[in-house]
């Protein structure tokens, strides 16, 4: 196996000759979501974060499936494609697998990304292609005037719900561990820093790393996250998650319970050589899956950050590998020589 | 003993069993040492979709046609001469197509109480006055091969296993056939297992030795090579050659190979035959299903390969979103589309005609998509370039439509020479200095500019909201859309496509036949028919079926009738009547299985008699 298969995520793809800044990443679009919008946000993140890779700006792709979050890739002056409902991931893992040599984002929402294309975006993380994928999680439909989505709470009041929904949402992370996600994280569109920080380390991993992003949507779901970003509470119930580091917020801190799980406890009661250390590159997920589970009932203690990082071979390169051991074991493809294969006879 | 041999100039035999029975690697080897023989020949594959089917049932029954001959032949034949019957099943599911005095090879070590009362057989038609119209050879072909392996240390039941390859030689016998390829076959198939090998290759000449001797063959059959133009030939089948013709496209534009697909009957095999040839750089992506297949494809077009993806009518329907895409970002893609009858599952391994108007009309919107139909297994090879080539030239996805037919059918194939193929090189983008506009079109062929990532200075986006003629950018301007729509349209129709050709020996024939894909064989053959009886009649084939070539109204209106076999409902004539006003008669037949050639002959005669009625 080549020693890119463990190499950094970026180590394919061609660096830019000089500096980048901000402005080389912004489009000349104007830009089109309602004001308060908490894409802005993450679409500034991502513009004042991209310069920093130091890649070349043409091999880096954004693609994007159908909602408020898809029309991103218009606002960033890379290649982009905004494609149909839930199929971003099966178009960039064909665009991805083909070209080793690009840095490939997918833009998804809750429902882009997990309801109508809950079966791509699976796939693609079992196969560890070689993707960056942001699912922006507002917990409801936006494009559609505010239905419910697969994140929604049950019981959520909507204009498709008058009585309440009844579906259980998923949670994102717990189905992407399940899905054998090499890379899994959880940010918040309003901590820039934070978000920037897991986008570093989404995009040094090769594979496919899918960060959640808690996304406001002040329209239909304004303050769902506020818990999160109000400084009477976050600090309280914010556990964030550092490889290496005790998981505790404030107040509170992750221990082993006595039937065998995690629980969370006062900070004041527990030694500090009680409190579980992260462990991101794990191979054993159970640890990680019980992580994305602390958060119900929601929002009492929630985990943000990198869940699960582990190293796995990464599918483009393991296609390519596989293209060089034929070439190696047969020679390259020689078309007369294809065709006159098998029983052939001449006449004449 | 010196027995008679007989020169024969065609044959058609069926290889009839259970789906376990090894039939059609039986016919596939006869058909090798045919081909190898020098026969010119045509195949049909019939078997279930079950893998196995309840033993001994007519469901169950899977079958091999061959037609070979000393001369060219268009068609695997309409009723055997021959028919191998390997159980009773066997016999009553192909009875009906035997023709008076056709020989029967029965094996009637399966043709117990048992078995016979499963097909509704109250006494053995082997003993009783049933097949009295026929020439019945019993033979205990079971119990021979198991006799004949009596030194092998194998169970019974595996020893019985071989008994397809004991009917295979005792027909190789009867039909003068090479045996080389057939033993080197054996040896190589089951290199792992020499024992096996042994024992089917003794079971082979246990069957070959068996014809030798006995006296229920008192006959041979020699059937000389057919007077093919010179070159290299070699037996090909529809996918095969299919597949082939993608990997030539590939290296004939340069561009690297990228097939996404999910496994469907027929299609497959295309799947399975492009994974084999990762050493041309060819990328076979087996996708979590249909949409994700022809997703992938579209992705890895954007990014400069050669996307295809393949499948069968219900994964068409599937894909159709994505096909829009293509068709709104205008990309290159090949879309193969095997079709097989349906509606829904239908009838997985049977063959039809009936996708063409969803190729032509299957999405939302003004969509069109070029269509390019091949005639017979080995045109699916120069199909698949001219798909290519008009995917690459004008950035558009294309509609390849095969059927089952031609997928699992073989005829031998003249390998074309590699510089004869056509150059389908296209150019990638590159920056001009001025400001990149990825909708602006090259004047000639109307195709938008394909700038792959990795470009410096063509940075853009695309995507499947209206764009703005030029720049690209989304556009909700009525004026715009109206003029995209028709832009997108005016591309497709000025698609160059080689002029209809007919085929009008006498030059006043007042009956077209035409036809489209598969049913270019049974309609030649049909045609053939009719003139060595002195009828008149002319012949065009469409191989373009979007758009259609320049001059189709002009040779529609120049006959007094048009004949249109199709084996669906009327799909082109409905287009034909639309676009030029003429008033086709349609012959429709929807069994699942190709045209007979006698039967088009009767339709063709009956409608220069006056007949109106394709029925």
């Amino acid at each position: 196996m080549s020693e890119l298969v463990n190499g950094k995520g970026l180590s394919l793809i061609p660096k830019a000759d000089a500096k980048q800044s901000l402005k080389d990443f912004k489009s000349d679009q104007e830009v089109r979501w309602c004001p308060g919008c908490g894409d802005y946000a993450i679409l500034a993140a991502v513009q004042s974060f991209l310069p920093e890779l130091g890649l070349r700006r043409e091999n880096i792709v954004f693609v994007s499936g159908i909602g408020c979050s898809s029309r991103f890739p218009y606002y960033l002056n890379t290649y982009g494609f905004h494609s149909i409902h839930g199929r971003a991931p099966a178009i960039a893992t064909g665009l991805a697998a083909s070209r080793p040599d690009l840095s490939v984002w997918v833009i998804t929402g809750d429902g882009d990304a997990l309801s109508i294309g809950g079966n791509h975006l699976i796939h693609a993380l079992r196969r560890n292609v070689n993707l960056n994928i942001l699912l922006f999680n507002n917990r409801i439909y936006g494009l559609t005037k505010g239905q419910y989505s697969p994140t929604s709470e049950v019981g959520k009041i909507t204009k498709s719900t008058p009585m309440g929904s009844l579906d259980k949402p998923f949670n994102p992370i717990s189905l992407a561990i399940g899905a054998e996600a090499s890379f899994v994280a959880r940010t918040l569109d309003s901590d820039r820093k934070h978000l920037q920080s897991v986008l570093r380390e989404a995009t040094a991993h090769r594979g496919t790393s899918l960060v959640e992003i808690y996304q406001n949507c002040n329209i239909f779901n304004d303050n769902a996250f506020e818990p999160l970003k109000d400084p009477g509470l976050r600090d309280d119930i914010t556990l964030k998650l550092e490889h290496g580091q005790p998981i505790a917020s404030a107040s509170k801190a992750v221990v082993r319970a006595a039937n065998g799980g995690i629980e969370v406890v006062a900070r004041d009661g527990v030694s500090d050589e009680q409190i579980l250390v992260h462990d991101a590159h794990n191979p054993d997920p159970s640890l990680a899956f019980a992580l994305s589970r602390l958060d119900e009932p929601a929002f009492e203690h929630v985990p943000i950050g990198v869940f699960r990082q582990v190293e796995r071979p990464a599918y483009d390169v393991l296609m390519a590998e596989q293209l060089d051991e034929a070439v190696d074991r047969q020679g390259p493809g020689d078309l007369s020589e294809l065709l006159l294969g098998g029983d052939t006879w001449r006449i004449g | 003993m010196t027995k008679q041999v007989q020169q024969l100039d065609r044959v058609i035999i069926r290889f009839a069993g259970d789906s376990g029975d090894g039939m059609q690697l039986t016919g596939d080897r006869f058909t090798a040492g045919t081909a190898e023989f020098g026969n010119d020949l045509s195949t049909l594959p019939n078997f279930p979709a079950e893998i196995r089917a309840p033993a001994g049932t007519l469901p169950g029954v899977s079958s091999f046609q061959l037609h070979f001959a000393d001369h060219d032949i268009l068609t695997p034949g309409d009723a055997p001469n021959v028919l191998v019957a390997m159980n009773p099943a066997a016999l009553k599911a192909n009875l009906g197509d035997l023709p008076r005095g056709a020989d029967i090879i029965a094996n009637t070590d399966e043709f117990t109480k048992r078995n016979l009362q499963k097909v509704g057989y109250d006494g053995n038609p082997l003993e009783d006055d049933t097949l009295a119209e026929w020439r019945v050879h019993a033979v205990p072909l079971t119990s021979l091969t198991v006799r004949s392996l009596e030194g092998f240390d194998l169970s019974k039941k595996d020893a019985e296993r071989s008994k397809n390859m004991f009917a295979l030689g005792l027909l190789s016998w009867l039909y003068h056939r090479p045996t080389e390829h057939t033993i080197s076959f054996l040896e190589q198939k089951f290199a792992k297992k020499p024992e096996i090998a042994k024992a089917n290759i003794a079971a082979f000449q246990a069957g070959w030795n068996y014809g030798e001797t006995t006296e229920s063959f008192s006959v041979s059959y020699e059937i000389k090579p057919a007077k093919l133009a010179p070159g290299v030939y070699r037996n090909i089948s529809g996918n095969q050659a299919l597949a082939y013709g993608l990997i030539a496209a590939s290296v004939q534009s340069k561009l690297p190979l990228f097939l996404g697909s999910y496994p469907i009957t027929p299609a497959s095999d295309i799947l399975h035959e492009l994974s084999k040839h990762k050493r041309f750089g060819v990328r076979t992506f087996q996708a979590e299903d249909e949409i994700a297949g022809v997703g992938a494809a579209l992705g890895a077009a954007f990014g400069g390969s050669l996307g295809v993806t393949t499948t069968s009518g219900p994964g068409v329907v599937l894909k159709g979103e994505t096909v829009g895409l293509a068709v709104m970002t205008e990309l290159p893609l090949i879309l193969v589309d095997v079709q097989r009858a349906g509606p829904s599952t239908g009838m997985p391994t049977k063959t039809e005609q009936t996708d063409l108007l969803m190729a032509m009309f299957g999405r939302n919107g003004e969509s069109p998509v070029p269509i390019v139909a091949p005639s017979t297994p080995s045109d699916c090879f120069d199909a698949a370039i001219e798909a290519a080539r008009i995917a690459v030239k004008y950035r558009t996805p294309v509609y390849l439509l095969s059927d089952g037919y031609l997928a699992n059918g073989s005829e031998p194939w003249r390998l074309p020479e590699i510089d004869e193929l056509p150059d389908i090189s296209t150019e990638f983008a590159v920056p001009t200095g001025e400001e990149f506009q990825p909708y602006q079109r090259d004047t000639e062929t109307l195709a938008r500019p394909w700038a792959v990532p990795g470009t410096a200075g063509l940075e853009h986006r695309i995507g499947g909201i209206e764009k703005a003629d030029g720049s690209g950018n989304i556009s909700y301007d009525p004026g715009n859309h109206d003029h995209m729509v028709r832009l997108r349209q005016a591309k497709i129709d000025g698609i160059d496509v080689p002029a209809l050709e007919v085929d009008d020996p006498t030059g006043d024939a007042g009956v077209l036949v035409l036809g489209w894909g598969s049913t270019y064989g049974p309609i030649a053959a049909a045609v053939r028919r009719i003139r060595k009886s002195g009828g008149k009649v002319a012949q065009a084939h469409l191989r373009h079926l979007n758009p259609l070539p320049a001059n189709t109204g002009e040779v529609l209106k120049k006959y007094d009738k048009v004949l249109l076999p199709e084996i669906n409902l009327g799909q082109l004539a409905l287009l034909l009547r639309a676009r030029f006003l003429v008033d086709i008669i349609s012959y429709n037949r929807v069994r699942g299985l190709p045209f007979k050639a006698e039967e088009l002959a009767g339709v063709i005669q009956d409608v220069i008699d006056g007949g109106e009625q394709g029925v």
